[in-house]
């Protein structure tokens, strides 16, 4: 963490600085508006680092991570409802539940060799198996869905994740910036090199000794058990779940849209994309809200036109361009 | 002098038609083998095997006293066999440096060391000043030269080179000879090379190998292989002898 720091350029380190003091002095001047938006922000730099971490470093297509957002959410909802157990410790149980099914889909793809769009399709498939099961299993309310009941004595028991819009702006912030940090070492570590090597030519990696299916298994499994974390904050946060919406591919593909219009394979991309395409998205809901307009499509086409425009003007996405423009390289690459 | 490598009837068929059929032969450590022979002889074929990248349907390969035909090409690096990639396949987004940095942390836990070894190996194979440069970037003698160092990158006890002087100048050749040579003098490290530029195959063999239609059909001291009239026939040609 201090050799990450030490090697940052002078300028990078007044941006990430001023960016988090900013961030953290925010919720004095800014309505409640602005703050909900930025908590969303938070949400998606942080589960697209995961999707990120998988795709952008390892290289393996994943279209169905909203089966982790979804798991994790419902482990976790569901320890607290049935078991009185809080969210601090039900989210080891939804990582771990998490990974246990990145691991069976990387284990099914990886050692049969399903690559590329074989393996993103296989990655749907198991999401949807999810979501047809859980439309169809009891303990979880079914199609009908699961609540988390809001009682006003609770809020402020943040050791139940019970609170305001700030507690939930400032755990989005600590686990955008912690998924930063932590992809950003890895990024630099041995394994992170080792997914490179896989992403870039896996015969040649497989030549230099490196157990390609092992790689990516770790892969699968620390980007699913991370996203895992997302669907716990997920679940807290709108106090509901419903298998039609968290596993729904729309959601997988809301997801990964941030780290690709920010840039595949890089620290900053996920966070910046997020930062650019959310706010782009909640403006999009207020201005057809104000107008009275009822066009439930109108966000995914308006998501397919941006995206469109920016890998058409910037094709590595917009971080690498704006890291050249102010002089800020990003060394984790 | 010990065995290091043992090839014994090995064999390769591929739909009917037999690539490799019931080649043997032994490489000595510290020496440097060449397997020599037209398109289409089974030289890729055989070295594919050995390499871990295709099993054998006959035969066996012995490396260091254990048998290693049918691991996997990861497993066999593991053991200290590491090999080119004739078409050359450089991992294309990452620097010169990190291509041979991965290949480096095989062996090395820690990036610092890793990376310090990288840096030595690169300055060894005159690709130091090029360490930035993304891989894509590179010229094809650049990248013959990248796939060399990623593999020496790995401290291989046997080193599989596949056409690595193919497409160079003669004397961008009469370097990589000289660094092959200086390598096998230096540090002992075998080498197994195949190699159509005869140059090169006389100034670093001690043995050779002929293969024609997937069959052995000469085997010994350079100046002897070149004079056989099978290998002449086959391959060379009546003028290559002179």
């Amino acid at each position: 963490m201090i050799e990450l720091w030490r090697i940052a350029p002078p300028r990078g380190r007044i941006v990430i600085a001023l960016a988090l003091a900013v961030l953290l002095a925010l919720p004095l001047a800014a309505d409640r508006y602005v703050i909900s938006v930025l908590t969303l922000i938070f949400y998606f730099a942080y589960v697209g680092q995961a999707w990120n971490l998988m795709m952008g470093y390892a290289g393996q297509l994943s279209l169905g991570h909203a089966l982790y957002v979804g798991v994790g959410g419902y482990v976790a909802a569901l320890m607290w409802l049935k078991l009185g157990i809080g969210p601090w410790l039900g989210v080891f149980a939804a990582v771990a539940a998490a990974a246990a099914f990145g691991a069976a889909i990387g284990w099914l793809g990886f050692r049969f060799g399903i690559a590329g769009v074989y393996f993103a399709l296989l990655t749907i498939a198991f999401a949807e198996f999810t979501r047809i099961g859980f439309d169809h299993l009891e303990l979880t309310g079914g199609a009908a869905g699961l609540f988390l009941p809001f009682e006003e004595k609770r809020i402020g028991e943040w050791w139940n994740l019970r609170g305001g819009q700030l507690l939930f702006y400032y755990l989005g912030l600590a686990l955008a910036a912690g998924a930063a940090l932590l992809v950003a070492l890895m990024a630099r570590s041995r394994l992170g090199y080792q997914w490179r090597a896989v992403r870039e030519d896996e015969t040649a990696a497989r030549a230099l000794g490196i157990d390609a299916f092992a790689v990516k298994m770790a892969a699968v499994v620390i980007s699913s058990g991370m996203t895992a974390v997302g669907g716990v904050f997920y679940a807290f946060y709108y106090n509901n779940l419903f298998p039609s919406q968290v596993f729904e591919i729309s959601r997988s593909i809301e997801l990964i849209l941030a780290p690709i219009v920010g840039g595949l394979g890089t620290v900053f991309g996920p966070v910046i994309g997020a930062f650019v395409l959310t706010p782009l998205g909640e403006g999009l809901t207020a201005v057809t809200g104000r107008f009275g307009i009822n066009a439930p499509g109108v966000k995914a086409v308006f998501y397919g036109v941006v995206l469109i425009v920016i890998i058409s003007a910037m094709p590595s996405g917009v971080w690498p361009r704006l890291a050249a423009l102010f002089g800020l390289k990003d060394h984790a690459r | 002098m010990t065995t290091l490598l043992a090839a014994a009837n090995l064999s390769k068929r591929f739909a009917g038609l037999i690539a490799v059929n019931q080649v043997s032969f032994e490489v000595a450590a510290g020496e440097i083998f060449a397997v020599i022979g037209p398109n289409g002889a089974g030289k890729t074929t055989l070295f594919a095997m050995i390499a871990g990248a295709l099993t054998p349907d006959e035969g066996t390969v012995t490396f260091a006293g254990a048998r290693i035909d049918g691991l996997t090409s990861d497993a066999v690096c593991r053991r200290g066999i590491a090999r080119t990639f004739q078409i050359v396949r450089p991992f294309p987004a990452l620097s010169v440096e990190d291509n041979v940095m991965i290949g480096a942390l095989l062996r090395r836990a820690d990036m610092r060391s890793a990376r310090a070894h990288a840096r030595a190996i690169l300055e060894m194979l005159d690709l130091a000043d090029k360490r930035a440069a993304t891989a894509s970037s590179l010229t094809l003698p650049d990248r013959k030269r990248l796939e060399v160092a990623r593999a020496l990158a790995t401290d291989p006890k046997l080193l599989l080179l596949d056409e690595v002087m193919a497409g160079l100048r003669p004397t961008e050749t009469d370097r990589m000879v000289a660094i092959l040579r200086k390598l096998n003098r230096d540090t002992g490290m075998t080498i197994l090379l195949i190699e159509h530029v005869m140059r090169a195959v006389m100034a670093l063999a001690s043995r050779v190998l002929v293969l024609h239609h997937g069959a052995a059909i000469a085997h010994g001291a350079p100046k002897d292989v070149v004079r056989d009239p099978a290998v002449i026939a086959s391959y060379l040609g009546a003028e290559a002898v002179g």
